[in-house]
């Protein structure tokens, strides 16, 4: 149906000898929620790593809206000492490493497990600072106020950015200062200020309680529809992801064990030995 | 709101007017050789210098110790430029009159010293910026040491005159001239701060990992942050060496560094007004108003103790451990000066004063109540 917005092909990332994500290769189309859930130690947050640039793949092909971001392949001693498969499947591409700034610009914006907020700045300047990527005039430009078109552009987008997620009145408060909950909000703004096509948030819901959890889930299909996002998020809450998602990936040391619609992956045996079985009905 | 912009500019516009007009004062009377012009001059010269450094360390987050380095950079390539053709014979006396043979006008050349500093800066920036933290640290003061050992080798004797003293170049003749440069270079620094760029270095300073999650490419902002700190360092070190009418490599040591820095966070690491308070603060503290405990002081015949040579220093440093231990923030922390604190202090006080007064007639209320 909608074409994918993000691609991983056969992504493995090792570490030593061990192999923490192992030939994962999946997708997320244009207009979807897409969760990847799996037991502690699954190598959930290795897989978000590597996609959001933070570590580069021992071996595969990462793509965002069909051009390759990040695309390595084992060599010399690596290649020696690599435990996982398609050793040559990317031999003959160039190697590709993107930075997270640069994946950023080009589409891809996360939040932080735990929240990275610019906590010292206010509210109104976390915000604004996500837009800077985006200015065009120099810093000699920016410093002599040659780019108050530019400025003003900035301003007034981050304003109503902080009016959709209802942080508007907060503005002028320090980021730090803000109740756990709307600093999760603030976080999933400011990623929202880079204009991203694509959003990856990293669990979301910790730490949060039932009816904040509930807020969440609300928000997240709204800006979904505001902003014609595609999301994906690695999430431990089974409430929130299978009420929100709607594909589900399921790793567990490191390899892909389930893919489908929350319904399918809740009713696969493999799943529930692995992890469901208990949490599910807890 | 109106109002209060209004009533805070005319506050500005009028202390500026009396700064000046002080100044102007200073400038056409006996006192302009006097101390407290010394130390006006030292303190701009210095003012800006601690700003510069609070760009780096303060704004961006990056702990750099090379600001001596820099001034020396800044400092040379003024004096050297600026040297008149006729007078070369004599300052380079050792190395026949020296290889520049022409003199620049003041401003270029000042321009030039600054240029020159960025330059280095860009070109050390590169592989140095990658370090974090301490490391950082380390690497810049390695520099800065490093160069004062080159400026001083005999074989760049005929550019550099070695390890002697440069003198003759063009200084200043008004006492406003360090005050107008520093100001506009001050200037120039809190515009960029307070732009996107800015923005973006204190988004380096909070969290960089976040920063460069947020599209922040850390790299290019921290070379802007840089070489604009060293820029404006070498223009210091440019102005410094016209305050002393002389310059010599073996004076610009990592003391004078630490001594920036020191400033830096008695007035507020990340504070633009607590860095040019806290730099008119120290020098008149260091240079003068500590002075006559140097001097052996005898009352009628009573002789005081301790008062000696070198005791400043170690009154001195007493009064900055009671800052530094009081005044965890420096004196004005993160914040800025604004009128709108003032005005409201002097609310404070006001109120204060009427409480007094209130609360004993409160009391007599209370005797008649009785």
């Amino acid at each position: 149906m909608n074409n994918p917005v993000l691609r991983l092909e056969n992504v493995t990332m090792q570490f030593g000898g061990v192999v923490a994500v192992d030939d994962l290769s999946m997708e997320v189309r244009e207009g979807e929620i897409v969760a990847l859930i799996g037991p502690n130690g699954a190598g959930k947050t290795t897989a978000f790593n590597v996609v959001t640039g933070v570590y580069a793949p021992t071996n595969g092909c990462l793509y965002l809206d069909g051009k390759p971001y990040l695309c390595e392949h084992p060599r010399g001693r690596g290649k020696r000492e690599y435990l996982g498969s398609d050793a040559e499947k990317f031999a003959h591409q160039p190697t590709l490493r993107k930075t997270p700034d640069q994946i950023t610009k080009m589409g891809l914006a996360r939040t932080f497990q735990n929240i990275r907020l610019f906590g010292n700045l206010t509210v109104f300047e976390n915000v604004l600072i996500a837009k800077h990527m985006h200015a065009r005039g120099g810093f000699l430009a920016a410093t002599f106020r040659l780019n108050r078109k530019e400025e003003a552009r900035m301003r007034r987008e981050a304003m109503e950015l902080l009016e959709i997620v209802g942080l508007a009145d907060q503005k002028d408060e320090q980021a730090s200062s803000l109740p756990y909950g709307q600093q999760r909000r603030l976080e999933i703004a400011r990623a929202l200020a880079t204009d991203p096509r694509l959003l990856i948030l990293d669990e979301p819901a910790a730490g949060m309680n039932p009816q904040e959890t509930v807020e969440l889930t609300a928000f997240i299909r709204e800006i979904r529809e505001k902003f014609n996002l595609s999301i994906l998020l690695i999430e431990h809450h089974m409430n929130l992801v299978m009420d929100i998602s709607d594909r589900i990936y399921v790793l567990e040391f490191g390899k892909l064990i389930a893919e489908g619609k929350p319904d399918a992956v809740r009713a696969d045996p493999r799943v529930i030995e692995a992890y469901l079985g208990v949490d599910l009905d807890a | 709101m109106k109002n209060k912009k209004t009533r805070n500019l005319l506050c500005t516009l009028l202390l500026a007017a009396v700064l000046l007009g002080l100044l102007l004062y200073i400038d056409n009377s006996d006192l302009k050789s006097s101390m407290l012009s010394a130390v006006l001059q030292k303190g701009a010269i210095y003012a800006l210098l601690v700003v510069s450094m609070n760009l780096l360390n303060g704004f961006t987050g990056l702990f750099s110790l090379g600001q001596a380095g820099f001034m020396l950079l800044g400092a040379y390539t003024y004096a050297i430029l600026t040297i008149p053709v006729a007078q070369r014979a004599n300052v380079y006396q050792y190395f026949d009159g020296g290889l520049v043979q022409f003199q620049m006008p003041q401003l270029p050349a000042l321009i030039l010293a600054g240029i020159v500093a960025a330059l280095f800066a860009a070109l050390i920036g590169a592989p140095v910026l990658r370090l974090k933290s301490d490391y950082l640290a380390i690497a810049t003061l390695g520099f800065a040491e490093i160069l004062r050992a080159v400026i001083q080798w005999e074989k760049l004797g005929p550019l550099t005159n070695a390890s002697n003293i440069l003198r003759k170049f063009t200084g200043y003749s008004s006492i406003l001239f360090p005050f107008i440069v520093a100001g506009i270079c001050i200037a120039v620094i809190v515009l960029l701060i307070n732009s996107t760029y800015g923005r973006a270095f204190k988004a380096i300073r909070e969290d960089e990992i976040a920063a460069e999650a947020m599209g922040i490419n850390l790299m290019k902002h921290k070379m802007i942050s840089f070489c604009t700190s060293s820029f404006f360092a070498g223009i210091g070190g440019a102005l410094l060496a016209m305050f002393q009418h002389n310059v010599q490599a073996k004076s610009f040591t990592t003391a004078m560094t630490y001594e920036i820095l020191l400033i830096v966070v008695i007035g507020g690491i990340g504070s633009i007004t607590g860095s040019i308070l806290g730099s008119f603060l120290y020098v008149a503290c260091s240079e003068w108003w500590l002075r006559f405990l140097d001097n052996p002081t005898v009352i009628g015949t009573f002789k005081v103790p301790l008062l000696g040579h070198g005791f400043r220093m170690v009154v001195f440093s007493v009064v900055i451990m009671v800052i530094v231990l009081f005044y965890r923030q420096g004196l004005m922390g993160t914040r800025e000066f604004s009128w709108d604190a003032i005005f409201a202090f002097f609310g404070k006080v006001g109120r204060f004063f009427k409480g007094l007064f209130g609360g004993k007639k409160t009391v007599k209320g209370g005797a008649v109540n009785e």
